[in-house]
């Protein structure tokens, strides 16, 4: 085998190569691709599965060329073997131009490629997901938006909804089919937002209001969890939200606002950032609202949107 | 040749012939500078240090009500490192130059008692070096076994989230110190001075500080247990870094010490590469090994500047009360957040890069095949060290940075991949019809590209924004980056070690227990880490003490290979100690029939390394080839040379042992 020509080996290993490609290739996209996480309840979930499977798409050949190539030599060109051949050396081995260009210009293509693609679609979905800071400049076309406040502290996350009084929850309501605006700020140190099924993660920064957007697609339950280490119980900062129907939404976003309306006027002014009273004896909060990210937000107020 | 080479023979630095001027009086031998008196002088000075903090800031808590005096614990670490380097006699001699005196030249010594002092022999520390990064790593190993003791299970605790947060964040600060200086170290002074034909590194006295103050980083770190520990890992965000007790204090102290240390190695092996290389060793004929070592060293000139900087403005951030990272006061925790990973991605490729080097070593002399692709090695490792400046805010994805930076930061981060896989062309072109033996160093050579092949893929996937927000802070991160740095540099080192330390130290380790420890290292290393790409995609984030129940099973799995793979270290350290100590076997010059310059000179390697400064005629990669040239022409064998390689035989107590006794010690021609 091994005194076979450059071509005959070349040929071996391109149609191993292309075989398994492209079987583990269909495999991947049918049997795993639909359960690859974090699932499809909102768009950028969806989204990052869709990019996930792209990706793993692309890196499965690249890998198995590299597997099949080294399989293949360790068990053709292994040297223990009874007339194994002198490998040749010269300028020859050393290098060859047209497979070291050939090699350049492959990666270079897939790099582009996959940083195109990147690209689209973190711009198209409005920032997929991912926190875009105070001035987003990728937002959701959709005017009817649900802003809601998510605010890490040591080590809680509670929520509030502004175009609701500024109630303030430990739930995590929101309401199917509706583009969400999550401003996400801390009050001591940095945590990070991480509905894990709706496909949203953005840092908590103290004094900062970190926007992330998405939209609810499905019903159901989902996980919340600090993903950035923020002191001794991070491990235990995690919470649970649910996706329900708009009707459903506003019956509890409603009576909670009537309900809690006495501890809402105990609470800080709403507002984008808050600034915790470092110099004060009682450790309050007062609002940091520096000209914050001022979108339409006029999400029905006073009655669902059809 | 008739290249006259007298006067490049180098500085005197044996100390067998008197300084001129006026005698010194020397200490006693006890007194001298040596580990005993390095630790009498940290701990003298960590008392010193106490004192005086307490003196000057009398009562100050950054935390109100803990009882620790922030500014007493950073004056103590601080000067317990002045006290330990003075005991190591570290500022010996710019003290000496400053008051105008000769300095005193160190003992000439040939006893066991020389690897437990100053040195300026590069071989020496070299060794030292090495000692010192195995106590890192099985340090940082055990803490490892900790965190996945309690992450048996979901709900059952072994340690309690304060205990625990303090263990994974040891485990991750020791681990990334020992990471940054364990190729560098160990062999990056061992064997760049052997490989570019120089007698010995640019400066040796900066040489051994960075050993010493290397080693003063590891005892700085592990008081951060006694002192409480930290919780912020070996990342340090910010605001928790101000409200944390004093174990944070060693965190910062301990990597400013480190970043010391990593600043002076760096530029040291710059200088040697640049300047020190023998005639005829031509930048194409530098070894790979030596390309990744510039390329590291320049990282680790730049980088670690940025991380010192930063650590200084947490200390006074703790103990004068600025607001360098505090936002209310008007800093920034993003001030951090950027200068952290500004230094800290350079970082990453501090620790591949020599990784990719011994590879690229490796491969050639077990396939008996010139390196594929010379070039494009050494301009691949440039091209990284230049990129990983470039990349630093794909660790700030999610954080709220200005979000039109991140394709910019998403384009350099998977351009990197483009110089990255030159090295996998390198190492497949030379495996192309080669004749390939399974020899234990090459085995860790192989299992390097396939662990790294993995890493690198799955770095592209944390590089692509959209993806990167389900597996950012996850345990997919944390798979990634042990795969790249446990699977690919402690792969790397460990086969590097396989290979040269017969080189090292004159002694042949066994083979049946270095396959052991090679396949047993493999096999869960990767039944540790390839679950947890799933925990991370299934919704773990890292640093968690609990978890969700359904990830029980995969995290169990992880965490019992992870037992046997701190087994596998007994191995090796099994076979270290019976090889080296209790049945040595001494090794002949050239085991592997390498053609690398290291492996042509004498064995043991003379204290000067070259009897005359050879002279290069090719680069060490001509296997294969009938009528290849020899690597480099090393002079005349002088007499007491070949009486001192006659006698290797017989030698197995200490490795430079011989050539004391034949001739005078010393293998230089005399200088007409």
């Amino acid at each position: 085998m091994s005194q076979g020509t450059e071509t005959h080996h070349f040929r071996r290993l391109i149609t191993i190569w292309v075989v398994l490609a492209v079987a583990l290739d269909l495999v991947f996209y049918f049997a795993v691709g639909p359960h690859v996480p974090p699932g499809k309840m909102t768009s950028s979930a969806s989204g990052a599965q869709f990019d996930f499977t792209v990706l793993f798409l692309i890196a499965l050949p690249v890998m198995v060329a590299v597997w099949v190539y080294w399989a293949y030599a360790l068990i053709v060109w292994r040297g223990s073997r009874a007339g194994a051949m002198e490998p040749e050396g010269g300028p020859k081995a050393r290098g060859h131009l047209g497979i070291q260009v050939g090699w350049i210009a492959t990666t270079t293509v897939i790099v582009l490629g996959v940083f195109i693609f990147g690209t689209l679609e973190l711009i198209v979905p409005a920032g997929a997901g991912g926190g875009e800071g105070p001035t987003p400049i990728w937002t959701p076309t959709s005017h009817d938006v649900l802003p809601v406040q998510v605010i890490g502290q040591q080590w809680a996350w509670t929520y509030r909804y502004p175009t609701f009084g500024g109630f303030e929850s430990r739930q995590l309501m929101l309401p199917v089919d509706t583009t969400v605006e999550f401003h996400v700020t801390s009050l001591d140190v940095i945590h990070s937002f991480w509905a894990y099924q709706l496909g949203v993660k953005a840092d908590a920064n103290p004094s900062q209001d970190n926007i992330a957007f998405t939209t609810t697609e499905q019903l159901g339950q989902f996980t919340v969890r600090c993903s950035e280490l923020c002191g001794l119980w991070h491990g235990a900062m995690y919470n649970f939200g649910r996706v329900v129907s708009k009707a459903q939404f506003f019956v509890w976003a409603q009576s909670t606002q009537r309900q809690s309306a006495v501890n809402t006027k105990l609470l800080p002014p709403f507002s984008y950032t808050y600034v915790p009273d470092a110099n004060g004896a009682d450790g309050g909060l007062y609002p940091d609202n520096v000209d914050p990210y001022s979108k339409v937000q006029q999400y029905g107020a006073t009655s669902p949107s059809k | 040749m008739a290249l006259d080479m007298r006067e490049s023979i180098g500085a005197d630095f044996s100390g067998d012939t008197a300084p001129p001027g006026p005698r010194v009086r020397r200490l006693p031998k006890w007194l001298g500078p040596h580990l005993g008196r390095a630790l009498v002088g940290a701990v003298g000075g960590y008392a010193l240090g106490h004192f005086l903090g307490n003196s000057i800031a009398s009562g100050y808590e950054n935390v109100q009500g803990n009882g620790q005096n922030d500014v007493a614990t950073v004056l103590a670490l601080s000067i317990g490192v002045v006290g330990w380097l003075v005991g190591a006699g570290m500022l010996d001699y710019p003290v000496a130059k400053i008051f105008g005196r000769e300095p005193l030249p160190p003992t000439p010594s040939k006893s066991w008692t020389r690897y437990f002092g100053p040195a300026l022999d590069h071989k020496i520390i070299g060794l030292q070096y090495t000692v010192v990064v195995l106590l890192f790593f099985f340090t940082g190993g055990l803490l490892a076994m900790a965190i996945r003791t309690e992450l048996l299970s979901p709900t059952n605790h072994l340690l309690g989230p304060g205990t625990y947060i303090s263990v994974v964040s040891e485990h991750g600060t020791i681990m990334m110190m020992m990471a940054s200086s364990i190729v560098i170290g160990p062999l990056g002074n061992w064997l760049v001075p052997l490989m570019i034909g120089s007698r010995r590194m640019a400066f040796p006295r900066v040489e051994s500080f960075s050993l010493w103050i290397f080693a003063a980083g590891y005892l700085v770190i592990l008081t951060a247990l006694p002192l409480g520990g930290f919780p912020t890992g070996w990342t340090g965000y910010a605001p928790l870094q101000t409200q944390a007790t004093a174990g944070m204090d060693a965190y910062l102290v301990g990597f400013a010490v480190i970043g010391i240390g990593m600043i002076c190695a760096g530029f040291n092996l710059l200088a040697t590469i640049i300047n020190y290389r023998a005639p005829g060793m031509t930048w194409d004929r530098v070894p790979i090994f030596v390309w990744s070592v510039l390329a590291t060293g320049a990282l680790l000139t730049l980088a670690t500047p940025t991380l010192v900087a930063a650590g200084l403005f947490g200390v006074l951030d703790r103990t004068a009360q600025t607001a360098f990272y505090v936002n209310e006061h008007g800093g920034s925790s993003f001030l951090w957040e950027n200068l952290f990973w500004f230094f800290g991605h350079p970082e990453v490729y501090i620790m591949a890069l020599p990784g990719f080097g011994i590879v690229a070593e490796i491969m050639p002399v077990f396939t008996r095949k010139p390196l594929f692709g010379y070039r494009i090695a050494a301009a691949g490792m440039i091209g990284v060290s230049l990129l990983s400046f470039f990349v630093w805010q794909h660790h700030l994805f999610q954080s709220g940075i200005n979000p039109d930076m991140r394709p910019l930061f998403m384009l350099t981060t998977e351009l990197i991949s483009i110089p990255t896989g030159f090295i996998f062309l390198n190492t497949m072109g030379t495996l192309w019809k080669a004749k390939i033996r399974y020899e234990v160093p090459m085995l860790f050579a192989l299992a390097m590209s396939f662990n790294f092949l993995i890493g690198g893929i799955s770095g592209v996937f944390l590089s692509d924004v959209p993806v990167d927000v389900t597996v950012h802070g996850g345990f997919f991160v944390l798979a990634h980056f042990h795969y790249t740095i446990m699977g690919g540099l402690v792969f790397a080192f460990f086969g590097g070690l396989y290979f040269w330390l017969p080189k090292m130290t004159g002694k042949t380790m066994s083979e049946r227990l270095g396959k052991w420890h090679f396949w047993t290292m493999f096999i869960f290393f990767n039944f540790t880490f390839f679950p947890l790409f799933l925990v991370g995609l299934l919704g773990q984030p890292r640093r968690v003490f609990e978890y969700a129940q359904n990830l029980q099973t995969l995290n169990d799995i992880s965490s019992v290979s992870a037992f046997c793979l701190g087994a596998s270290f007994i191995i090796f350290v099994v076979n270290f100690v019976w090889s080296m100590f209790i049945d040595p076997k001494p090794a002949s010059r050239n085991p592997w029939n390498s053609r690398g310059l290291e492996w042509q000179t004498p064995m043991p390697v003379p204290p000067y390394n070259f009897t005359r400064i050879p002279v290069v005629l090719a680069d060490p990669y001509h296997y294969g080839q009938a009528d290849a040239r020899e690597v480099a022409d090393l002079g005349p064998r002088t007499l007491a040379l070949t009486g001192a390689v006659a006698s290797e035989a017989p030698s197995a107590v200490g490795s430079h042992e011989t050539t004391g006794e034949e001739g005078s010690g010393d293998p230089r021609p005399p200088i007409a």
